[in-house]
């Protein structure tokens, strides 16, 4: 199995707030890691470095030759106002040795057969805003596909979206692993995504325990990644993770309705 | 041809006018298609900023005796490049520094013309344009800037919409934003450059401006916003200096005034829609 992408000693900075510490982290081909954490811990900077679209302080990042990534931003960091159809943003990658910028017919019908395969059928002359959640989020994935990368990474796909559209967003992404793309994402829904993928790291500055998630959903792991206690039960096999003390604040909450 | 009273083809038994009119229609449409990108990049204050560093070196040229285009296109390609990669590195506080800096280089031409130029009729011109000193060197240079820009954007399209979209992903996805940026900070500088003469220092970045919003909210397309835009700004020159000429008006601020009217009727004509769309443009 080749390494992809390796990162040794990887340390981030924002001016003097260090954001990402000392990381250590390879993704072979053909992977799917899910990084988990909560918000602020450093998961989207940890990506970015990762595409190096930005640089680190310490520690290096190495890409194997020829390495091909693609970019799922999370959806609340795009300007949906911006005026492009849902094609113009797909063929938006194939930019190489174009003298002249119409979209070819050859690109119109592979791009309505990507937009077809993510259910976004018909929807190419489409303003990107007038989509749902979902759909945007699928545009984008199609960009990233019509890139044909090696890697594809995701930002936060599944946040603010329903639980019908995060169940075929983890149908497609498992049908893409399985046909040999590796995947890179990140989440903070613990049950409804990142207990189901095969390997998690789970970020806080720095990497607390990185593993499957059997192994890694402990309630040890949880309060060091997420600073607060953490129940961990077992359910078909699968760790299913309950905030402590969950219940003690609808008892309160009962008690207040109650009176 | 007479329209209430008006001959409308007097003014073009001038040469002077018929220059004046050919500059003003080229400029317009170069404002408006660099200014759709300056627009979507809430670049406006740039666009303001490199007009008045522009002006400073025109100044300090003409103080120095050097060619305009030579002593203000250096320093102005060379700010351009420079507040460029300034905005991009998002510092606090760098749309402050890009304003004192501009305004401070625009002030030292101000000072420079006061203490060595011709007196007030140089800084006029520069201030608000001039068609009177219009000459066959500007119409070159408008020229070749334009066909250089629309060359460029022609070619460079789609890295210029993804890099103006999306700048981390372009970059990941084998962009080269960073020259991709630089390349439109040089085309805006130089469209400045050409183009002051006429509109002047003070009303330029308003010809970025409006056209562009103009057409964003008659459209949703990037690609068409490319052709509205630049139709916009040439209707506003050329409608703006045959009126500047009959009501005996400055130039620069009739084309813009045309251009604003141009505006408003759009603004009502399109309703809601109109609004929604450039409600989302920033620092227009
Ligand atoms: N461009 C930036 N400049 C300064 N600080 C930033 C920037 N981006 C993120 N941060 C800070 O870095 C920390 C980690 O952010 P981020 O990587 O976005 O975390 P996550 O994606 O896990 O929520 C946060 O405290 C955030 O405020
Ligand atoms: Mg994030």
């Amino acid at each position: 199995m080749t390494k992809l992408v390796e990162c040794r000693h990887l340390t981030c900075a924002y001016g003097n707030a260090v954001v990402v510490k000392d990381v250590d982290l390879a993704i072979t081909s053909g992977e799917f890691v899910g990084v988990v954490g909560p918000s602020g811990s450093g998961k989207t900077t940890l990506l970015k470095a990762i595409l190096k679209s930005i640089a680190p302080t310490h520690g290096h990042i190495d890409h194997s030759p020829g390495l091909r990534l693609a970019y799922v931003p999370q959806v609340e960091t795009v300007d949906w106002n911006f005026p492009v159809t849902v094609t113009e943003v797909v063929v938006m990658t194939q930019s190489q040795g174009r003298w002249w910028p119409r979209i070819t017919n050859a690109e119109r019908s592979a791009t309505e057969q990507m937009l077809e395969r993510l259910g976004l059928g018909g929807l190419g002359n489409r303003h990107i805003r007038e989509l749902s959640g979902g759909q945007q989020q699928r545009v984008f994935i199609a960009r990233a596909l019509f890139h044909q990368p090696d890697l594809l990474v995701l930002d936060e796909p599944t946040s603010g979206v329903d639980v019908r559209t995060r169940h075929d967003l983890m149908h497609l992404l498992a049908d893409l692993n399985e046909g040999g793309m590796s995947i890179l994402l990140t989440t903070h829904d613990l049950n409804g995504l990142a207990a189901h993928l095969p390997r998690l790291v789970c970020l806080n500055t720095t990497v607390i325990a990185d593993g499957a998630p059997n192994e890694v959903l402990t309630p040890a792991v949880l309060e060091q990644t997420y600073g607060a206690p953490m129940e961990v039960l077992i359910h078909g096999g699968m760790p299913v993770v309950l905030e402590h003390g969950a219940d003690e604040i609808s008892r309160r909450l009962s008690r207040r309705s109650a009176s | 041809m007479i329209l209430l009273g008006l001959d409308l083809f007097e003014p073009y038994h001038f040469a002077f006018f018929r220059n004046g009119v050919l500059v003003a229609t080229i400029a317009g449409a170069l404002c408006g298609v660099l200014g759709v990108f300056v627009v979507l990049r809430g670049m406006s204050y740039i666009g303001h900023g490199l007009s008045h560093a522009v002006f400073g070196g025109a100044a300090a040229s003409a103080v120095m005796g050097l060619n305009y285009f030579v002593g203000a296109g250096v320093w102005g390609v060379w700010s351009g490049v420079l507040i460029g990669r300034i905005a991009r590195r998002r510092i606090i506080g760098a749309d402050a520094a890009i304003g004192v800096v501009t305004t401070a280089s625009f002030a030292l031409g101000l000072a420079l013309l006061n203490r060595y130029g011709q007196a007030k009729k140089s800084i006029e011109a520069v201030l608000f344009g001039s068609v009177l000193g219009v000459k066959t060197s500007d119409i070159i240079a408008v020229t070749v800037v334009t066909v250089v820009v629309v060359i460029i954007v022609v070619m460079a399209y789609r890295k210029m919409v993804f890099a103006t979209f999306d700048p981390d992903v372009a970059e990941v996805t084998g962009v080269q934003v960073q020259w991709v940026e630089a390349l439109l900070m040089v085309m805006l500088s130089l469209t400045i450059l050409v183009t002051m003469r006429v509109i002047g220092t003070l009303l330029i970045s308003a010809l970025l401006v409006i056209p562009a919003s103009v057409s964003r909210m008659t459209t949703n397309s990037i690609a068409r916003m490319l052709w509205v835009s630049p139709a916009v700004g040439a209707a506003s020159g050329f409608i703006g200096m045959n009126m500047a000429y009959h009501l005996d008006t400055s130039v620069s601020a009739t084309i813009i005034l045309v251009a604003a009217a141009m505006f408003a009727v759009v603004y009502g004509a399109t309703g809601v829609r109109g609004r929604v769309r450039i409600s989302a443009l920033h620092h227009v």
